[in-house]
């Protein structure tokens, strides 16, 4: 899907974007597990190696460990406001390529109808 | 751990079992508060789960599991009541070592976590759907 060019780059970001939900509902499941480290995908380097070569790479290599506000004594890393907040903002992005994505398939539709 | 790879899904609902395995230890926590024994040994102690973090190399997610559920605390209270039923010979009962301001400081925290895992879970589910209806 990554260098598929009807799509463009929104293939590639949907996927991204799918996989960085699972990764923050990692953290959250995890919020009070003694030990646990909170890890967060940088969006724009994992999109941008996505688009040469596979998406689970592109993501394991942008995959980095959070640097935690303040240490807790039983060493998770875990923020909660941080993590809700990465959520709600990733699920917001993700309706947005969505959006992108449909709009793209209403305007090739409309094309091959001769609207 | 089964071989299919974790969904999302499966991350919020193990996490959810666990944080009500949580919950129904410190309910039977609280219930027990004041609760006597003739013995030590006899005592209630304090049950705590132990959380360990379960990883998915093939998705790259973690969830959650209750590895065991431990006794914790400090050791029972003896106490000198002669007037008690449950007294042993020389008069003394064992009170449970069942801390209530922990207890319900930790009911608060596990109410909160699994309604977090219940709001990660009705987004996904609401973010599959419209990917779902995607070109219609």
């Amino acid at each position: 899907m990554a260098d598929n060019s009807l799509f463009g780059i929104h293939g590639a970001a949907l996927e991204v974007r799918g996989q960085r939900m699972g990764i923050l509902a990692s953290n959250i499941a995890n919020s009070s597990t003694p030990g646990f480290k909170a890890k967060d995908i940088d969006f724009q380097k994992a999109l941008r190696s996505a688009q040469g070569g596979s998406i689970d790479g592109a993501v394991t290599g942008a995959t980095m460990y959070r640097v935690p506000l303040q240490p807790s004594l039983d060493g998770n890393t875990v923020d909660l406001s941080t993590e809700q907040t990465a959520f709600a903002e990733n699920a917001v992005q993700y309706q947005t390529t969505l959006a992108f994505l449909n709009g793209r398939i209403n305007e090739v539709t409309r094309a091959l109808r001769g609207e | 751990m089964s071989d299919q790879p974790l969904s999302i899904f499966a991350v919020s609902g193990r996490a959810m079992s666990a944080q009500l395995v949580r919950m129904n230890t410190t309910a039977s926590n609280l219930a027990n508060v004041g609760s006597v024994s003739n013995s030590a040994d006899t005592a209630y102690r304090t049950i705590k789960p132990v959380f360990r973090t379960s990883f998915d190399k093939a998705s790259g997610m973690a969830t959650v599991d209750v590895e065991n559920i431990v006794t914790a605390g400090s050791e029972p209270t003896k106490r000198y009541d002669p007037a008690n039923p449950m007294a042993d010979k020389d008069g003394n009962v064992w009170e449970s070592n069942v801390d209530e301001t922990r207890e319900l400081v930790d009911m608060m925290e596990t109410a909160r976590g699994y309604q977090n895992n219940v709001e990660v879970m009705q987004t996904a589910k609401s973010l599959i759907v419209d990917t779902l209806k995607l070109g219609k």
